[in-house]
């Protein structure tokens, strides 16, 4: 028991040209073995062409309750979509 | 049957040992599913089944069409008895504990991904286009069981040991891969498979190194053991065909 | 279902007034349909009764591996065999999927290991039948997995992020579980006439046992209405029994198989069948522990987790030596 390989969270390039997306997460004893398992656990459908691990204990995370003050801001930065604007329709698309 | 059909024995054999191995093996690793020491090792474990029970439809589907006597890969796998398998001895060796099954996958692994890679250049184009296909997941094979012999080796104590007794076990049936006999030396000559005694060096000398680093020690001197690839198998084929085939064999011509 | 047991904590579930303005706050997002996610703040009985449902879960599919898993070795054909390790590892996977949801409620994948090893935490009582025959394989995949299916496709919208997201790729993952199993029905039932005969028996076997997968009727759960005031038990037990029963009466018409059920007919006025009483006594003596193969799973479970210790030490030993060999070279 109190010798539990740790939990491992894993991060997958789907395609060439994204981005690493959060898949799922997993136990191994050290990084190369978390790697190792995620292409087996995680890319049984060739889901994958990159594998990032992180060990879940090691990830900074916004607390749940500072959710507003870190995101609100933003909202009212409407300027910042691109639907703020109104470009008449004769100029094309843009 | 007509003497109109003539069947390159040499080809025949070759696509049986390959794929028999493959199918032996899977049949072994596959009964791991569910009972793996964790779950993330079950799932890996499981895909290696996978790949090598792929690779065998592909081996046994080629031999019977060299055959040319309309044998299906299935028909090939569940209604032949253990003397016409072609398997290694070294594939049939049951699953012991977990050190056994990853030493045993870890020693055909070795063998068999540079065989793979020798039968890419094959100068029959059937047998390099099945190795071409099957070459890239067994070097993950290797890549994983290479890893966790490492790992398991140069461990705590107990898996040492279960590593070492494992190796001691299973290294005499190491020797039967690289072991040629006339087939291979025809298939040699022919340029259809590479010449085992070349692969063999390469084979002890990769073991030695990554023995070493796992720390562990082969009885190298063993005496080999091996039949398989000619039908001579241990007693624990019977059992393995007699669960394997039980269906086919019960309930003769039906369609599953 | 997969958590046919779960408890959750109060009788009925508190209406808005009486909540604290915490808990009112919390409902209005889970009315809102807005999802919880990990570490934000919930009722220790929303987080509980989850723990227990993501763990029975996961646990259902690592004891569920045994029963198909029986049969990898004797598979009739190469691709039935492939078919059958792949649906087999998809459990495992689909267990380690939810145990890592489980785990983001404060619980650890050993821990929920040893209340499973210990008989203490309970799994679906449907893999305590015995596989005896190839058709039960057929039959698991066909009502087994469609069942389930019919109840992992509602929790993917459970109001818990981590459980709803690992639902959604499960269902994906799992879409070709139940037509397999359903094929090799069909390949049986165009069989020889023994072929039919292991197939119909499969069904009588496997029929009954899959109704209860859905867990006790509706008039006897009483912990349903705050799991459906949560979202996370979207529909009841009842409904989703009758759902699945409307499902596969017509699919096991064209096998040319008969349900075993002399009360099962078509109700016009419901549109949907009424079927037979539930033998409720064979369901709680299985989960109880005394169906017939309740021992042998948790036999293997334990024997692979014993077996296995030195393997998870050994790797671990490694991987504290290599670390150390790092930190020294530098």
């Amino acid at each position: 028991m109190k010798n539990e390989w740790p939990l491992w969270e894993v991060f997958i390039r789907g395609q060439h040209g994204l981005a690493h997306r959060h898949f799922g997460s997993l136990h191994a004893p050290d990084a190369e073995m978390a790697i190792k398992n995620a292409r087996d656990v995680y890319t049984r459908r060739n889901e994958g062409v990159s594998i990032w691990v992180v060990r879940a204990s090691d990830i900074a995370a916004s607390a749940p309750g500072e959710k507003e003050p870190l995101f609100d801001r933003s909202n009212s930065k409407i300027y910042r979509h691109p639907t703020f604007y109104d470009i008449p329709e004769e100029v094309g698309h843009m | 049957m007509t003497t109109a059909v003539k069947t390159d024995l040499a080809i025949f054999e070759l696509a049986l040992r390959m794929g028999d191995n493959a199918l032996i093996l899977a049949q072994r690793v596959g009964a791991w599913c569910g009972h793996a020491p964790v779950l993330e090792e079950d799932i890996a474990l499981a895909n290696v089944a996978l790949d090598l029970i792929g690779q065998t439809k592909m081996w046994l589907s080629l031999a019977g069409e060299i055959e040319g006597r309309g044998r299906t890969a299935d028909d090939l796998a569940f209604l032949r008895d253990a003397r016409a398998y072609r398997n290694v001895l070294l594939a049939e060796q049951p699953n012991g504990d977990f050190a056994h099954t990853l030493m045993r996958q870890f020693l055909f692994d070795a063998w068999h991904h540079p065989m793979l890679l020798a039968l890419k250049s094959s100068c029959e184009k059937r047998v390099a286009y099945i190795a071409g296909k099957a070459d890239k997941v067994v070097r993950y094979h290797l890549e994983r069981s290479e890893d966790l012999v490492i790992r398991l080796g140069d461990g705590s104590e107990e898996s040492r040991e279960r590593m070492q007794a494992a190796l001691d076990a299973l290294y005499p049936f190491a020797g039967e891969l690289c072991a040629a006999d006339a087939i291979d030396s025809e298939l040699a000559e022919r340029r259809i498979a590479p010449d085992l005694s070349g692969i063999g060096e390469s084979y002890i000398a990769y073991l030695k190194r990554t023995l070493g680093e796992a720390t562990l020690n082969a009885p190298w001197d063993a005496a080999t053991r091996k039949g398989g690839k000619n039908g001579m198998h241990t007693e624990e084929l019977g059992y393995i065909l007699a669960e394997m085939q039980w269906l086919q064999r019960a309930y003769p011509g039906a369609k599953w | 279902m997969y958590a046919q047991m779960v408890k959750s904590t109060g009788e009925r579930p508190k209406t808005l007034d009486e909540m604290t303005p915490e808990e009112r706050a919390f409902q209005q997002r889970v009315d809102a349909d807005i999802k919880i996610e990990p570490k934000e703040w919930m009722p220790e009985g929303y987080r509980k009764t989850l723990v227990r449902q993501i763990s029975q879960h996961a646990h259902s599919e690592i004891v569920g591996q045994l029963p198909e898993g029986n049969w990898i070795t004797r598979a009739p054909t190469l691709d039935r065999k492939a078919i059958l390790i792949a649906k087999v590892q998809d459990e495992a996977g689909h267990g380690l999927y939810l145990y890592c949801a489980a785990e983001t409620l404060g619980v650890s994948r050993d821990e929920m290991t040893e209340q499973l090893l210990s008989g203490k935490a309970k799994y679906s009582s449907i893999f305590n039948y015995p596989t005896l025959t190839w058709a039960d394989i057929g039959a698991i995949g066909w009502l087994v997995d469609g069942a389930a299916i019919m109840n992992q496709v509602q929790l993917q919208k459970c109001s818990y992020g981590p459980y709803s997201r690992a639902m959604i790729r499960i269902c994906k993952e799992e879409s070709f579980h139940q037509r397999q199993g359903y094929d090799i029905m069909m390949k049986l039932c165009a069989g020889t006439a023994e072929q039919k005969e292991m197939a119909q028996d499969a069904l009588n076997r496997w029929w009954q046992p899959s109704l209860m997968m859905f867990g006790p009727s509706d008039k006897d759960s009483v912990h349903s209405a705050q799991s459906m005031a949560w979202k996370i038990k979207p529909m009841s037990n009842d409904e989703l029994r009758q759902k699945f029963v409307d499902q596969t009466v017509p699919q096991a018409e064209y096998l040319g198989l008969k349900i075993p059920d002399p009360d099962l007919k078509w109700n016009e006025g419901k549109k949907g069948y009424d079927f037979g009483e539930i033998d409720w006594n064979e369901f709680y003596e299985v989960l109880r522990g005394n169906g017939p193969c309740n021992k042998e799973r948790l036999d293997a479970r334990r024997k692979a987790w014993d077996d296995g210790a030195w393997f998870r030490d050994g790797l671990m030993a490694h991987a504290q030596k290599a670390k150390a060999r790092r930190l020294a070279a530098e």
